[in-house]
């Protein structure tokens, strides 16, 4: 057995942010069970990538080198990372949540007879995994039983990028056996949906509208809202896969990532995909019918109520502020 | 083309969550359960695909017995037949145990496609389609908007992060796991309901399927959510309220 094994994403070239707050987590958990933490960057070419990571407090750095993984494929990385951990054994295999692990870790841990304790928010004593169930508005706390290796992911933000220890770490290379027949998979260039004329990733005020504005014709309700305040509209994922708002305007995991000073969200219950789009906000105000909303517990101001009230109400009160 | 679905019922968005006596799980919502979302696109896809190309839709699903209703729900919708397996243990089972039970009814069916949704409303674990896809031994495709059937296998549109996306190809016989979004979801209609009445729903009993159940995971308790900031709730009468929150916004949070 050799301990904790971080799986490190690059981007670029780069180790990927989310990457970094895997290895805060990697630490952490080598902390609470007095093991060695590690670090592994699959890839096609990872000295860049590798040599980031060697400079943190880590046991091992490995490179996990082969050309077919250049692009990303579960396949490829299915059997690069199942021929190292045959090798290496370890105890616990920490990933960040990100869409490509997403894709194969399950599988992976499926492989080894394992199962994923997957976008973890917290590790405590035991040690033991938190992650939210119920659309974000319960908590799980989860163990893993049995001799084997334990797999985690964690989630965006729940960690500290700049929570990781600096130190030194000795580099080697590990070069999986794959044959290009494989691959079963054959994946295409990335592309953008369409042209983006919003960029909610700069906006300073953000007016967010969620299913409870029940129909598309009850947005300009909203809209008046956001234009009172001067604020861009956004959305969550119902609205935009209604198609009542156009995809751009989409926060969240899958949409765009925005940090304003003022994000109001307004019928919006607060699912773990929307949360992580915007909770670096400077200032967070929900507007929900329901009091136990996940929203209400990343929000600085909340009101408990209807929206078909209190929006008209709210416009009238910025518009009378601004005189 | 063959398709199966696999489907899981799961607590209704608006049901109110109450953490059960022994902290375990939460209150049973009486009747409030539903179509877990992200598996009726997946259905929406198999029945798009059945009318495109023909073929036979079947939807699996693992549960209690309240999962009939659901699985009759699907078949108003337009599936063809279902497959029920009987599971008093679903939540007391992890990821890799409750595929392994899908997976024993699913692979006698040899179908073509297997589709799933991405993840489920309750547990939002994101894991099943692509473990089915492991135990069956075939290529897959997770976080998907749509599909195309091409000569030999699928074209499928992947959603990534930040809003980019990517066309993947793989061949059939294939599990593909789908986001929500992709398609316009039909409604039952009249006669939809009526058909399904007379469709054919298999019965299958989890422990009859003898499959690997010791957990390597567990769900030890649940617990409400703590607060990771100080809300400051304001009430009063609507216009109250309203007045409030600009004066807090202007004077306190300084953001107008």
């Amino acid at each position: 057995m050799s301990g904790v094994w971080v799986v490190v994403e690059e981007r670029d070239g780069r180790v990927s942010r989310i990457s970094w707050e895997a290895v805060a987590a990697g630490q952490r958990l080598a902390k609470l069970t007095g093991l060695t933490v590690n670090a592994v960057v699959p890839g096609a070419e990872t000295t860049a990538p590798a040599a980031e990571v060697a400079v943190k407090a880590l046991g091992r750095v490995v490179r996990l080198e082969h050309p077919l993984l250049a692009a990303y494929t579960a396949d490829g990385f299915l059997l690069a990372l199942q021929q190292f951990f045959a090798a290496e054994q370890p105890e616990y295999a920490v990933f960040p949540h990100s869409y490509q692990v997403r894709d194969y870790a399950p599988a992976l841990a499926a492989r080894l007879g394992e199962a994923l304790i997957g976008d973890v928010t917290a590790i405590g004593v035991g040690p033991e995994f938190t992650r939210q169930l119920m659309q974000g508005r319960l908590n799980g706390v989860y163990r893993h039983m049995g001799g084997g290796a334990c797999f985690v992911s964690v989630q965006a933000g729940a960690f500290r990028a700049d929570a990781v220890e600096d130190g030194s770490a000795e580099v080697s290379v590990f070069s999986p056996a794959i044959e290009a027949a494989q691959i079963r998979t054959r994946p295409g260039e990335r592309y953008r949906g369409s042209a983006q004329t919003v960029d909610l990733g700069s906006a300073q005020r953000i007016v967010s509208v969620g299913r409870g504005i029940k129909e598309a014709e009850n947005i300009p309700l909203v809209q008046e809202l956001a234009t009172a305040l001067g604020a861009e509209l956004g959305a969550s994922r119902p609205i935009c896969d209604n198609g009542w708002l156009a995809a751009e305007r989409q926060v969240g995991s899958s949409g765009q990532m925005v940090a304003p000073k003022l994000y109001l969200a307004v019928g919006i219950s607060g699912a773990i995909q929307h949360l992580v789009g915007m909770k670096g906000s400077q200032c967070v105000v929900a507007i929900n019918k329901d009091p136990g909303a996940p929203i209400f517990e990343v929000a600085d101001y909340g009101i408990v109520g209807d929206l078909f009230e209190v929006v008209p109400a709210l416009t009238e009160a910025v518009r009378a502020a601004k005189g | 083309m063959k398709i199966v679905v696999a489907i899981k019922q799961v607590p209704e968005r608006d049901a109110q969550v109450r953490v059960d006596g022994a902290g375990r799980w939460i209150e049973e919502p009486g009747s409030q359960y539903a179509l877990n979302e992200p598996d009726a696109y997946a259905l929406e896809e198999a029945l798009q695909l059945r009318e495109q190309h023909g073929g036979e839709v079947v939807v699996v699903s693992a549960g209690p017995e309240r999962v009939g209703a659901t699985i009759r729900e699907a078949l108003a919708k337009g599936a063809d037949r279902g497959i029920q397996i009987e599971c008093g243990d679903l939540g007391a089972r992890d990821a890799l145990s409750v595929a392994r039970l899908l997976v024993a009814a699913i692979r006698p069916e040899t179908p073509d496609l297997v589709l799933a949704g991405l993840q489920s409303d309750d547990l939002g674990q994101g894991q099943t389609g692509v473990i089915l896809a492991e135990l069956l031994g075939l290529p897959y495709a997770s976080l998907i908007l749509h599909v195309e059937k091409t000569g030999a296998g699928l074209k499928v549109k992947r959603e990534l992060e930040e809003g980019w996306f990517q066309t993947i190809e793989l061949p059939l016989p294939a599990v593909v796991t789908m986001q929500s979004g992709g398609n316009k979801l039909r409604y039952a209609t009249l006669m939809g309901i009526k058909r399904a009445k007379t469709k054919e729903v298999r019965l299958l009993r989890a422990d009859a399927l003898d499959t690997e159940s010791t957990p390597v995971v567990v769900l030890e308790r649940v617990l409400l959510p703590t607060k990771q900031k100080t809300t400051q709730m304001l009430t009063g009468t609507v216009k109250e309220t309203a007045a409030a929150l600009v004066e807090k916004l202007k004077v306190e949070a300084r953001v107008l």
